[in-house]
């Protein structure tokens, strides 16, 4: 048993979710004591692969360094992985858009089936993922020769970086007429990711504009907190997308989940139940936020944030 | 241009869901059953494409039991021409439904596809890269905007996608595949005399054998759980009493 991960990345930068995704492939081969191997593809990502290089677990670190893999598009990155996986008998991605993105397409060109998002490696063909917006969890086993396998990176502690693996370049660039990439808005933050923030505070419709959403600011920096949202404050327009966390955003599990404003839908729910611990300030006694929370303040959130800044 | 739209019958969003009690699924008897919300933006996009002028034909597809033919007929009384119901009552993975929807393409020769980025009851978010790959197109996945014209080459669609640090735009080739996130639209209500006229629409019935395809997968599912309850816990009364107990008893700050 062999596994192949495909490494996450940006601007120079190892995504913190790729630890995670090593820990799922040391399960996997746990019984088998096969190796683990990373997969760096893009551009002048020499300084990612040394990143990668100290993961705990890592056998070696397989760098593919060529333009047509600059922007991580789905094409050449599938057809990139379909040259590579006849070596492994698992390919790993985190559950990130790239992941998403890519990995069924590799599936589809392999004729085997993608199992997206697994919570646990029950065996090495084995899985517990999430189904109907985490309100049921599916153990699937997979029959196919290859698993292809999108790993939900805060279910699984982070692997160690004191390792030295391997770096080896890896010639195989192919063509892709498909698709190009034309540009680019990312979003500026000084704060930490919000998938591996150790405290995140979200606001809700609640929060009743953009500019109120400056109220999380001097929290979020006195805790070292990420700044989140609902799907309600993001449809509002209050704040961009990507801070959106859901079912059908990100999936966060801080060990402290501060909800502001939020009713706490089962949309949304979805995407942080399985913090460590909840708080949930809200104006409405009855919002069902209430009901997963560990400590709920009942209030105007319009006082209480202001109060709570002071206090801490 | 012709528009291929694949949409699901799922469980309505707001149903809380109950477990079989010998686990082997999803409780589905007598639950409120709609389309999936992301397929009803991937239908909204295409009739305002049709309505743009861009489009000229909607075709709209589904694979699933006979009752997914009530959500064709939505799709139809929101602007679809005419609609394919691939009828199977067994449980079909993405690849499956990809190969089916593969198997439609070839036939129709669409030049553009649109799906929802994914499910709300399997939550795979698998289906339109499966597609794509299988008919050799590019995927515009997780789309918030959808351009033809305006700078954009003939014979290309732009798709703005939502990624993790925010948005990224790619040129593909037409045709190719589309799948629509929660932002890309918001979708229209169906109105009355819409409805009685879509009853009027062409529907016509395949089945897997028909198209060549099997239904089988890989996958066995073996075990449907709940997931571990989470209770709720105390109201505090202050602001000083909830820092207290994230100090003191919960140590998280």
């Amino acid at each position: 048993m062999s596994v192949l991960i495909l490494a996450d990345h940006h601007d120079g930068q190892l995504a913190g979710t790729t630890a995670h995704v090593v820990a799922a492939a040391q399960q996997i081969v746990k019984d088998s004591g096969g190796d683990i191997d990373l997969l760096v593809a893009g551009q002048e990502v020499q300084s990612v692969a040394e990143q990668a290089a100290k993961l705990d677990g890592v056998n070696r670190v397989r760098i593919v360094d060529h333009t047509v893999y600059a922007h991580q598009l789905a094409e050449p990155l599938a057809d990139l992985l379909v040259r590579l996986a006849d070596d492994y008998s698992h390919v790993l991605a985190s559950s990130s858009t790239t992941g998403k993105n890519v990995l069924p397409r590799l599936a589809a060109l392999k004729d085997v089936a993608a199992i997206s998002d697994i919570l646990d490696v029950v065996s090495a063909d084995t899985f517990k993922r999430p189904i109907y917006a985490g309100n049921a969890i599916a153990t699937v086993q997979s029959a196919d020769p290859l698993k292809v396998l999108t790993v939900r990176s805060t279910a699984f502690d982070a692997a160690g970086e004191t390792g030295s693996a391997a770096i080896e370049a890896v010639d195989a660039t192919v063509d892709n007429s498909l698709s190009s990439f034309v540009d680019e808005r990312l979003e500026q933050s000084e704060r930490p990711e919000l998938s591996a923030a150790r405290v995140v505070i979200s606001g809700g419709r609640g929060m009743g504009n953009g500019e109120n959403f400056k109220l999380l600011d001097g929290i979020a920096d006195k805790l070292g907190a990420a700044i989140g949202a609902s799907r309600a404050a993001v449809d509002a327009g209050f704040v961009p997308n990507d801070m959106q966390v859901g079912q059908t955003g990100k999936i966060v599990a801080p060990e402290l989940y501060i909800a502001v404003g939020i009713s706490g839908a089962i949309q949304h729910l979805a995407g942080m139940k399985d913090s460590k611990v909840i708080v949930a300030i809200n104006k409405d006694e009855e919002a069902p936020i209430f009901q997963i929370a560990d400590y709920g303040l009942v209030g105007d959130l319009f006082q209480i944030l202001p109060e709570l800044e002071r206090s801490l | 241009m012709k528009v291929l739209v694949a949409v699901k019958r799922v469980i309505d969003y707001n149903v809380k869901i109950r477990v079989k009690p010998d686990h082997s699924d999803v409780d589905l008897t007598n639950v409120k059953m709609a389309m999936n919300p992301f397929c009803e933006i991937a239908v909204e996009e295409a009739v305002r494409l049709k309505e743009k002028g861009v489009a000229t034909e909607i075709v709209a597809v589904t694979v699933g039991p006979k009752a997914a033919q009530e959500q064709l007929r939505t799709a139809l009384a929101l602007g679809a021409d005419r609609a394919i119901h691939i009828e199977t009552d067994e449980r079909v993975e993405s690849l499956a439904v990809a190969k089916l929807l593969k198997a439609v393409v070839d036939e129709e020769q669409p030049d553009l596809v649109i799906l929802g980025k994914q499910a709300i009851d399997t939550d795979n978010n698998q289906t339109g890269q499966m597609l794509a790959a299988l008919s050799g197109m590019g995927q515009g996945t997780f789309a918030s905007e959808v351009a033809f014209g305006d700078g954009v080459e003939d014979g290309y669609v732009r798709v703005t996608r939502e990624i993790d640090g925010g948005l990224q735009s790619v040129a593909l080739k037409l045709p190719a595949v589309v799948t629509t996130d929660l932002r890309l639209n918001e979708p229209r209500y169906a109105k009355l005399p819409d409805i009685m006229k879509a009853k009027k629409k062409p529907l016509d019935s395949r089945t897997p054998e028909a198209l060549g395809v099997a239904v089988s997968s890989g996958l066995e599912l073996l075990k449907v759980e709940t997931p571990a309850e989470r209770k709720g816990g105390v109201k505090v009364g202050s602001v000083d009493e909830l820092i207290d107990k994230l100090k003191n008893e919960a140590k998280v700050l």
